[in-house]
């Protein structure tokens, strides 16, 4: 066995990993968010029971600062104090000693509401019932919207005006709770004049930036304990935990540890975006689609959060791998009164990929052609322009992955002999094919004009590497991919490179732990410090080198015309999945996936291996399992791991997985970012074998034993272009 | 009340509310913290320890079920050689992502190799999924577990 690599995750694996709940902290105190039991409301009056000696209760006119999360923009408020708009909205933080004290004090607190009529999709949003949630002033075709973008390739009538067939539908894709293991936790401490907060998040500089605005201070340091999965959840949410939390620590000054449940982790954090898709294609006689209208409207929930940036991924990507002449998107954030939407690996990808690709489908078989051929046949190739207008830079290997991913799954063969099958059987067999692409770092120059990241690395006179970098290993293998990059390119051995621990008082702001970008920005910009040390080297001597970002000449990006090289980079994959569907039950077995990708090259192929088999089963999950509805108070039924079920180990059988060598110049020995990547396709064809399997059309996710039971038997149309709302709302009634 | 137990092959005794769940009692009277809360009711398997041979949640166990019983956590059963051999496995299979899920994981593969009929036999996929099937894991999207268990089945006998 190779030893180089025991050290990794050794911590883990013998159980010695220290999570925050693992932390031994004296004098400990707990804490408990007071929320909100309202999804719109004036807050009228808060009464308050009186407090035993011991016990605190903080609030909006604690705030030193200024009493908002910097999140994008500062309109989400770290307590609320006038109204509430959703259910769960943090007021009061209380603390003491006794956790089962604080839950009884919270039960006495008493606040009066004047309740507003909610507005939980963006249907209900658009209707401006009783005023605007968002943007009261602004006229009225601006009100509730957070954001708005407009994109335009080629000259959308003139495609049409050549269009022999116009096909449009609607297609809609429901909320997904991250479910990491680990819930959402933090202890806050005062040490050395500074207020401390050590926890469980992937971005530590957010929470730095985020607390230093709320205590109006600079006096303040963040460190991340090892984190139980995050997938984005860990993004923006960590904010509202620390943003309260700071407020009893500076005034207390003794540590004070705020841990969420299980159950309030599922009710109150961000989860993926719900979005309806508006599609309008016009084919000409030849099959060949000649324009696209596509219209997206993203429920972004009660505050922006980073919903501006999931549609500016998910306008960016709504033609999916497809060149397609002339196509407008239109695509709108809305605010609603339910909890915030947020960051969720792809980030707008996979419900893009999940409608364009299902969109496809439905042409090519009314058209009576096979989707494969029918989607294989307006690929984007080397010399395409993106949705955007820029050229593709490097070569695109699509192609060589479809011939590769058809062979390997058999899949032509199959999708005849399931086209023949007896529909009457017990058993109906089905594949479906989804591809996908992914924008690695940042949309548009965000890179260089916002980040500006900075990586360090620092040489001891044993000549032992520290990596210091704002980076964080959250699962996703960062700690051995990054070591890797710098020993090889030092040509130095694996264990004398190590990735020091993410404290912002030591560590310089590399960005944050998002939008794929710590492999593809963060890794190459290793690799160039490590090739400044090799040059300056001198033997059992400290020494240390910084490197800044700077992007490549090719980039270009116009964000007023939205035009250019939307990412640095994007990554591809093809996803192919099997299944049989009980045609009793509508429960399916899957018995077969497949994939590809294009991530430029490997670093470690068992960790992005890891990378593959996590990401695909989640959006297996987010495609056929995991549903999240809201009852008419704006509050999620699925309120524990019980009724919110993500994959067990036998809901999935083998991942059979390979990879192209396709080097990126401007990524760490060629490679480019893959960890969101693996998201974006699974719900898509998953979606795409059962419908293979029951030969029907289906227009929303997950696809459930109840949704399929109720095409193959129960009201023929209607449900399969419900959203998830409103198939909660049919179950309900 | 004072509950005594073994616990990984010690008799120990605690003073604790009966009814107070095993995971608690575990990880704040006994300092077991391998054993982790994921989500208190059941579910997700990340409180699991193994009690006289059955692999259990501890957050649905009130402490005075394990009155006179036999328990094994990850502290147990990381220094034994079995127990080491799981853990390179599972390490060399790169089964560990965000490590939450993984110290129960490491309980869970013990737990099946050490109770198989025929102990040169590798499970079969199937098995080992089964076995998996109360433990779950956000991350790794259990390829790679599994695949630690044929690693480890394999070198089973040799320690
Ligand atoms: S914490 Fe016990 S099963 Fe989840
Ligand atoms: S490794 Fe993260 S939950 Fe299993």
């Amino acid at each position: 066995m190779d030893r180089v690599n025991i050290p990794f995750k050794w911590q883990e694996a013998t159980g010695r990993s220290q999570f925050i709940s693992d932390r031994h902290f004296d004098n400990l105190l707990e804490a408990k968010l007071f929320r909100s039991t309202c999804a719109r409301a004036k807050i009228l009056n808060i009464t308050l029971p009186k407090l035993p000696s011991g016990y605190f209760v903080f609030g909006a006119k604690d705030v030193p600062g200024r009493n908002e999360l910097p999140i994008v923009l500062s309109d989400w408020p770290v307590f609320a104090s006038s109204e509430v708009r959703y259910l769960g909205e943090v007021i009061l933080l209380l603390v003491g000693p006794d956790l089962k004290e604080l839950d009884r004090l919270a039960k006495l607190i008493h606040v009066e509401y004047q309740q507003l009529t909610p507005a939980f999709t963006p249907q209900d949003s658009k209707q401006l019932i009783q005023g605007a949630i968002h943007n009261q002033d602004a006229i009225d075709d601006l009100k509730n919207v957070f954001d708005r973008h407009k994109l335009n390739k080629g000259d959308l009538a003139a495609g049409f005006s050549q269009a022999e067939h116009i096909f449009e539908e609607s297609i809609s894709t429901g909320y997904q709770e991250h479910m990491y293991l680990e819930t959402q936790g933090m202890v806050g401490y005062h040490k050395d004049g500074k207020v401390v907060i050590e926890g469980s998040m992937q971005c530590p500089w957010y929470v730095h930036h985020c607390i230093s605005t709320v205590l109006g201070s600079e006096d303040v340091r963040v460190i991340q304990t090892p984190t139980g999965g995050a997938f984005g959840g860990k993004e923006d949410y960590p904010d509202v935990l620390a943003g309260a939390l700071c407020v009893a620590v500076q005034r207390l000054k003794q540590p004070i540890r705020l841990v969420l449940s299980r159950n309030e982790d599922i009710a109150f954090t961000t989860k993926r975006h719900p979005i309806n898709f508006h599609y309008r294609t016009g084919v000409d006689s030849q099959g060949k689609i000649v324009a696209m209208d596509v219209k997206v409207d993203i429920n972004a929930g009660a505050y922006l959060s980073l919903s501006g940036i999931v549609l500016q991924r998910a306008i960016t990507t709504c033609t999916n791998v497809y060149d397609i002449p002339n196509a407008t998107v239109e695509a709108t954030a809305w605010a609603t009164n339910t909890v915030p939407s947020g960051a969720f690996r792809g980030f707008g990808s996979p419900q893009t990929c999940f409608g364009i690709e299902t969109h496809l489908n439905h042409i090519a078989n009314k058209l009576g052609l096979d989707a494969a051929e029918f989607k294989r046949a307006h690929l984007l190739t080397t010399k395409s322009k993106t949705l955007t207008g820029a050229d593709i830079f490097g070569d695109l290997v699509l192609e060589k992955m479809y011939a590769e991913i058809c062979e390997s799954s058999d899949y032509h063969a199959k999708v005849q002999a399931y086209r023949q099958q007896d529909r009457g059987a017990n058993k109906l067999s089905g594949i479906g094919m989804a591809l996908f692409q992914h924008g690695c770092g940042f949309a548009g120059d965000l890179e260089d004009t916002l980040v500006k990241a900075v990586v360090r690395l620092v040489k001891d006179d044993n000549d032992e590497i520290e990596i210091q970098v704002s980076n964080t290993d959250i699962g996703q293998g960062l700690s051995l991919t990054f070591c890797k990059i710098v020993a090889d390119t030092l040509k130095r051995p694996l264990s004398s490179v190590r990735l020091a621990a993410v404290d912002t008082q030591h560590v310089p702001d590399s960005g944050p732990t998002v939008a794929s970008r710590s492999i593809v920005i963060v890794g190459y910009l290793l690799e160039k410090a490590a090739e400044k040390l090799t040059d300056i080297w001198l033997g059992c001597t400290a020494q240390s080198v910084e490197q800044r970002y700077s992007k490549p000449d090719y980039h270009q990006w116009d964000q007023q015309a939205f035009k250019g090289n939307a990412y640095q980079a994007t990554s591809y994959g093809i996803n192919v999945v099997e299944l049989e569907v009980d045609s009793a039950t509508g429960v399916s077995e899957i018995t077969g996936l497949w994939a590809i990708y294009d991530v430029g090259h490997v670093i470690d192929e068992a960790v992005f291996k890891g990378q593959i088999d996590g990401g695909f089963v989640q959006a297996l999950g987010y495609g056929g399992l995991e549903v999240m509805t809201l009852d008419s108070e704006g509050r999620f039924q699925q309120t524990n791991m019980a009724d919110y079920v993500i994959p067990t180990a036998l809901d999935v059988p083998k991942i059979h997985s390979s990879v192209v060598d396709n080097p990126y110049q401007y990524g760490p020995q060629g490679a480019k970012g893959g960890g969101e990547l693996t998201h974006n396709g699974g719900a898509a064809a998953y979606c795409a074998a059962i419908e293979c399997a029951i030969n029907h059309p289906i227009n929303a996710i997950p696809v459930t034993p109840e949704v399929v039971c109720s095409l193959l038997y129960g009201k023929k149309s209607g449900l399969e272009s419900m959203t998830q709302e409103e198939q909660g709302h049919e179950n309900q009634l | 009340m004072k509950i005594s137990f073994k616990l990984n092959s010690e008799l120990v005794t605690v003073d604790v509310d009966p009814l107070q769940p095993l995971l608690t009692t575990l990880r704040d009277e006994l300092h077991m913290q391998a054993a982790k809360q994921g989500c208190g009711e059941g579910e997700c398997g990340s409180c699991s320890v193994i009690m006289n041979n059955l692999m259990v949640n501890t957050c649905l166990i009130p402490t005075i079920q394990a009155k006179g019983a036999a328990l094994v956590t990850l502290e147990g059963l990381r220094d034994t050689p079995k127990g080491q051999l799981v853990i390179n496995a599972l390490l060399e299979a790169k089964g560990v992502q965000c490590g939450f899920c993984t110290p129960s994981m490491v309980l869970a593969l013990y737990h099946l190799l050490d109770n198989r009929t025929y102990a040169d036999i590798t499970p079969t996929d199937k098995q080992i999924r089964q076995a998996l099937a109360g433990n779950l894991c956000r991350c790794t999207g259990y390829g790679m577990i599994v695949e630690a268990a044929k690693i480890a089945a394999k070198l089973w006998g040799e320690v």
